[in-house]
């Protein structure tokens, strides 16, 4: 296969080498981390350093840490929690926030949808008007997945206690790229996952503030203190553990070495590539992700002419999911459903160099020229 | 490794047969049909040379995803050299099964060159005030063709873009 470059570590990082082996050795030495045995015992201490570490990313305590089997899991298990209480979200969350929301308050009757500004930054007045209405929990995601806009979560967090409300954020794509710790972000409930920061896919946690309410929503065993039902996956908490290590020891200089890479890609791709727009506020953004649309191309048809020259990409078009509406995260922060369908999300990695930006900025203008060409549109937006 | 569609589709996509790259204006046609929507992510343009009630030559411009572009190529394949009431009469189906088969959610959505071809048809036959051809097929219930105006008789790429009735905004 020729030399790929990969810019789409917010969908899945590459497994750091001490994360495969911390796995294949709990392969290895097997257990029910459940058993009273010694290879119950085993697992079972596997399971509880996992658990330290993870809960040392973010500055929580071990037993404040639910393991489940990835975020979208951690983010049901906090809303079914709130089953029956009114939910304050945003209008940008990830899917598996904004659906299990919509099923749990009545096709969104009990519900309340923060709209954001075409930064893609909460409306914080919405929130305020929202908290009127005695809400159970404020879920707001703190970096977006598709265009990774950083939210204030402190400040919603000071909004939202006195009024009664617990806070949660889903910080799937931020654990890892910015600091985070839930004391400073003042959150009682955090979602994070493992393969967004070089650990294995299939594990992700539920971090749960001490003494907050939690239903379970896997029952039949009495694991994780009644509140997760289920065998441990003992090798993927194992690798959990050590990606956990590994994020702690580099989050720091993330952004120092990740960020100049960015922007190059952004400044070639103005340069380079007429009529196109940067989406996200880019003042409050992750270092890593970077989000375009190139008017008059389709994003799928985009995505995948990359891919033959050797880049991989994702595209918030509808086209590639079968849905018949783009992205709602680019609906809620850009009215023009076209652009939408023009998206681009670059999303960099810990192992992104000078020389893959340098090759992208080589195939892409040839690329969007030649679907430009043979497009119906004309171009009508101006960078 | 196995490609995200059928080896046809990757063919139409990365090697498309009759698209025109250059202006509209570069192409010598008597007749000029749209479908699609921008809204939904897909358009699509047919231009035709008919001489005697055959399609002599055709080009076409796609904005749209791989599976729309492959679709509108591999079309202008099959028509090219037919007769204008046969090639009114080809059904989607018969398009994607061309392209080795789509995955089901595409094939709502992406193949709409039928109906621009269609529309371009029209377009012919009434500027010869000759009787119109009916649509044959319905467009699939809950899909984007449905939901906007698909036959756009007479409008300009340049207007049909944009918030053309489309009811999908939020």
């Amino acid at each position: 296969m020729t030399k790929r470059v990969y810019l789409d570590n917010a969908a899945t990082t590459p497994m750091l080498g001490v994360v495969k082996n911390t796995m294949v050795k709990m392969m290895e030495e097997f257990g029910n981390a459940s058993s009273l045995h010694f290879e119950g015992r085993r697992a079972q201490a596997v399971v509880e350093k996992a658990r330290a570490q993870v809960a040392a990313l973010i500055g929580a305590q071990p037993q404040e840490i639910i393991f489940t089997s990835g975020g979208t899991e951690a983010n049901n298990l906090l809303v079914g929690t709130f089953w029956g209480q009114r939910y304050v979200t945003s209008a940008i969350e990830h899917p598996s926030i904004h659906e299990p929301v919509m099923y749990s308050s009545g096709k969104g009757k009990r519900a309340h949808f923060l709209p954001v500004d075409s930064g893609g930054i909460v409306d914080i007045d919405a929130l305020r008007d929202a908290l009127v209405f005695r809400p159970g929990v404020v879920s707001v995601m703190l970096a977006n997945n598709e265009i990774g806009v950083v939210q204030n979560l402190n400040q919603i967090a000071d909004l939202a206690h006195p009024a009664k409300a617990r806070v949660h954020t889903d910080a799937t794509q931020a654990v890892g790229k910015i600091p985070v710790n839930v004391d400073a972000l003042g959150v009682d409930y955090l979602t994070l996952s493992a393969h967004k920061i070089g650990g294995p896919q299939g594990v992700g946690a539920l971090y749960v503030r001490e003494k907050s309410l939690l239903k379970p929503l896997l029952r039949g065993g009495s694991q994780e203190l009644n509140r997760r039902a289920g065998t441990y996956n003992t090798a993927a908490i194992a690798g959990f553990g050590a990606a956990a290590v590994a994020a702690l020891k580099t989050v720091d200089g993330f952004r120092d070495k990740v960020q100049p890479l960015t922007d190059k890609l952004k400044k070639g791709i103005v340069k380079n590539i007429s009529n196109v727009v940067v989406n996200g506020d880019q003042k409050n953004c992750l270092p890593h992700i970077l989000n375009v649309s190139f008017a008059g191309a389709e994003g799928e048809s985009i995505m995948l002419a990359l891919d033959e020259v050797g880049i991989a990409v994702s595209t918030g078009s509808a086209c590639a999911t079968g849905d018949i509406r783009p992205s709602r995260v680019l609906t809620a922060i850009n009215a023009d459903p076209e652009l939408a369908h023009s998206s681009i999300r670059f999303s960099l990695g810990a192992n992104t160099t000078a020389h893959d930006i340098d090759f992208v900025l080589t195939e892409l203008p040839l690329i969007i020229e030649r679907l430009r060409q043979m497009s119906t549109l004309k171009m009508r937006h101006s960078s | 490794m196995k490609w995200a569609y059928s080896d046809e589709v990757a063919e139409h996509f990365f090697r498309p047969k009759n698209v025109l790259f250059e202006d509209e204006s570069l192409f010598p046609h008597n007749a000029r049909g749209m479908s699609g929507n921008v809204i939904c992510g897909d358009q699509m343009l047919m231009l035709l040379h008919i001489a005697d009630d055959i399609i002599e030559d055709i080009r076409w411009k796609t904005y749209g995803c791989a599976s729309a572009i492959a679709s509108t190529s591999v079309l202008s394949e099959m028509v090219k050299g037919m007769d204008i009431f046969a090639a009114a009469k080809i059904t989607p189906a018969q398009i994607a099964a061309r392209l080795g088969g789509l995955p089901a959610h595409k094939k709502h959505c992406s193949v709409m060159g039928d109906e621009a071809l269609l529309d371009a048809i029209n377009n012919y036959l009434a500027a010869a005030g000759r009787e119109l051809l009916k649509k044959v097929k319905k467009s699939t219930p809950g899909s984007c063709a449905e939901r906007s105006t698909v036959v756009t008789h007479g409008v300009k790429p340049g207007v049909a873009k944009g918030k053309n009735g489309s009811k999908t905004g939020r």
